[in-house]
């Protein structure tokens, strides 16, 4: 069986990820000054230009800091399931681009560390009323990989 | 230029109070600040008055006297009550007016905030995926400076207790119960490595200030504050901030409070040795802990020595958030920051009862910090 999946908004990542091509955060790039956002932004918040292109940002970086959400966020906005699991947010740093808050797979901070090398996943975060499972970005510790 | 002192200050004290508007706090607040001051309402020529909650808070002149003095509404996040005095001060030292009043007051619901991410620019998704919550910045922020500059859990915990204890002596605070650091390091976590007791939480308050013209001082108070400076400086490109689904890389850069802080040092002609008392936004017990730094009252780092010394105690050489701070009163956020130029003002002249910090203090300090970047100083003296 197929369940439906949507990602949680349009123009926030690549979609649908498939084996040969894993999801990517859509940020931009500055023509003007080359400044890199996520997501991606209309006008540079540091020149004022205002002719964006789009970028596909990396896939892997390093966990720049963390904390975990421990208690319900109050709804709305937040629509997550009424059984509530906590979870851990982030920022990632991804060299040369910027750092970027997402959810973490690993809800569990003694299993975080600062400099920890994260990879790009997507997950389910709740159930909407017709069935259909709303998709959003997370990074998951990634193995380390020999430099 | 005409130099603004405090010669009233009043408090409607901050919690719960079931059934009371806002603005009859404000009122309450106006009318002990006006009697402090030795002045009546229809005196006042000019005023400032902000607030979260209430959409129209200068109709606090329905309670107070329809006298048509201008009253401005003024809103910047946790820094309103800053905008408040700087703009009431403002308006003395340009020789608006001679007589001026700063204003807050709040009622907030009980719980963490919630608000639609539209609030602060940011697209629906943040908040719908659980990424909309001030606290998460507040434990990213201090898990970061934890890691950097060797700061403990316990150092954490001893902040808490601190402001707990210090409120406790305070009849005006919100949590009046004295907590031990063991006690706090027991407490559930919320935001990892922030623990229940470890954050403030928002509620209900008013207070109020009167100011007037230096050389007219001497006709309401012998003991006048000084208002030395204010500055309120918001986010610079590259700075970690409340609310920021992403930052650049390799910009990083100080926070706003690190900038508003050098202004009013600046202005002010007082440097962070002459700190005789500080007031700082403690959102959470880590963001003291950064607050010291970014204000200049420490070394990075310094702080878990410092603390564990009980330097920052009511009898320490850097007494900070002698009323109990954001932990021990909550915030309501129009109110928070007058209820700091409060309790300066009190230690000053040296009226804090068993709170009072010993010595002649001279010279204190206020910071305030919040979404989407915003931080408000000012430096009073004697």
């Amino acid at each position: 069986m197929t369940s439906t999946r949507q990602p949680v908004a349009e123009g926030l990542f690549t979609w649908p990820p498939t084996p040969s091509e894993p999801p990517r955060l859509i940020g931009s790039e500055c023509t003007a000054c080359g400044l890199v956002s996520f997501p991606a932004a209309a006008d540079c918040v540091r020149c004022g230009g205002q002719d964006p292109k789009e970028r596909l940002l990396a896939d892997r970086g390093t966990l720049w800091t963390y904390t975990t959400q421990n208690f319900r966020p109050p709804s709305p906005p937040y629509d997550g399931p009424e059984a509530f699991e906590p979870y851990a947010v982030g920022y990632i740093e991804l060299p040369g681009e910027l750092l970027v808050e997402a959810r973490l797979t690993e809800a569990d901070p003694h299993r975080l560390r600062i400099g920890q090398p994260m990879r790009l996943t997507l997950v389910p975060y709740t159930v909407r009323d017709d069935g259909t499972e709303a998709v959003t970005f997370a990074f998951t510790p990634a193995e380390e990989r020999a430099s | 230029m005409t130099e603004a002192v405090i010669i009233g200050v009043g408090l409607h004290p901050f919690g719960r109070f079931p059934g009371k508007p806002a603005l009859d706090m404000g009122a309450d607040a106006v009318r002990l600040a006006l009697a402090d001051a030795g002045v009546n309402w229809p005196q006042i020529q000019g005023g400032y008055i902000g607030s979260y909650e209430v959409a129209n808070p200068d109709a606090i002149v329905g309670r107070l006297g329809l006298t048509g003095v201008p009253l401005r509404g003024v809103f910047n996040g946790c820094a309103t009550a800053g905008t408040a005095i700087a703009l009431a001060a403002r308006a003395i030292e340009t020789g608006e007016h001679d007589l001026t009043i700063a204003i807050g007051l709040d009622k907030h619901p009980r719980g963490a905030f919630a608000a639609d991410p539209s609030v602060a620019g940011i697209p629906s998704w943040y908040g719908q995926t659980g990424l909309f919550l001030t606290t998460h910045f507040f434990g990213m922020k201090i898990n970061r400076y934890m890691h950097d500059h060797g700061i403990s859990h316990e150092t954490l915990a001893r902040v808490a207790a601190k402001n707990f204890g210090n409120a406790a002596a305070n009849e005006k605070a919100w949590r009046r119960t004295p907590l031990t650091p063991e006690e706090i390091l027991a407490s559930p976590v919320l935001n990892y490595p922030l623990r229940q007791y470890m954050y403030c939480g928002p509620d209900e308050g008013a207070a109020a200030i009167v100011l007037c013209r230096a050389d007219q001082a001497h006709k309401y108070t012998q003991k006048p504050v000084r208002v030395r400076s204010t500055a309120l400086r918001s986010r610079r490109l590259g700075a970690f901030e409340v609310q920021s689904p992403s930052f650049p890389v390799g910009e990083i850069v100080e926070s706003p409070t690190v900038d508003a802080s050098r202004a009013a040092y600046e202005r002010a002609g007082i440097g962070p040795q002459d700190v005789d008392v500080a007031q700082l936004q403690d959102t959470d017990a880590g963001s003291e802990i950064i607050h010291m730094a970014e204000n200049g009252l420490c070394k990075d780092g310094e702080q878990e020595r410092l603390i564990a010394e009980g330097a920052t105690g009511i009898g320490g050489r850097l007494p900070v958030n002698t009323d109990g701070g954001l932990l021990g009163n909550g915030e309501p956020i129009g109110a928070s920051g007058l209820r700091q130029i409060h309790e300066i003002v009190l230690q000053l002249r040296g009226t804090a009862g068993t709170r009072q910090i010993p010595g002649t203090p001279r010279v204190g300090y206020t910071h305030l910090y919040g979404a989407p970047g915003v931080s408000a100083v000012t430096i009073l003296s004697t």
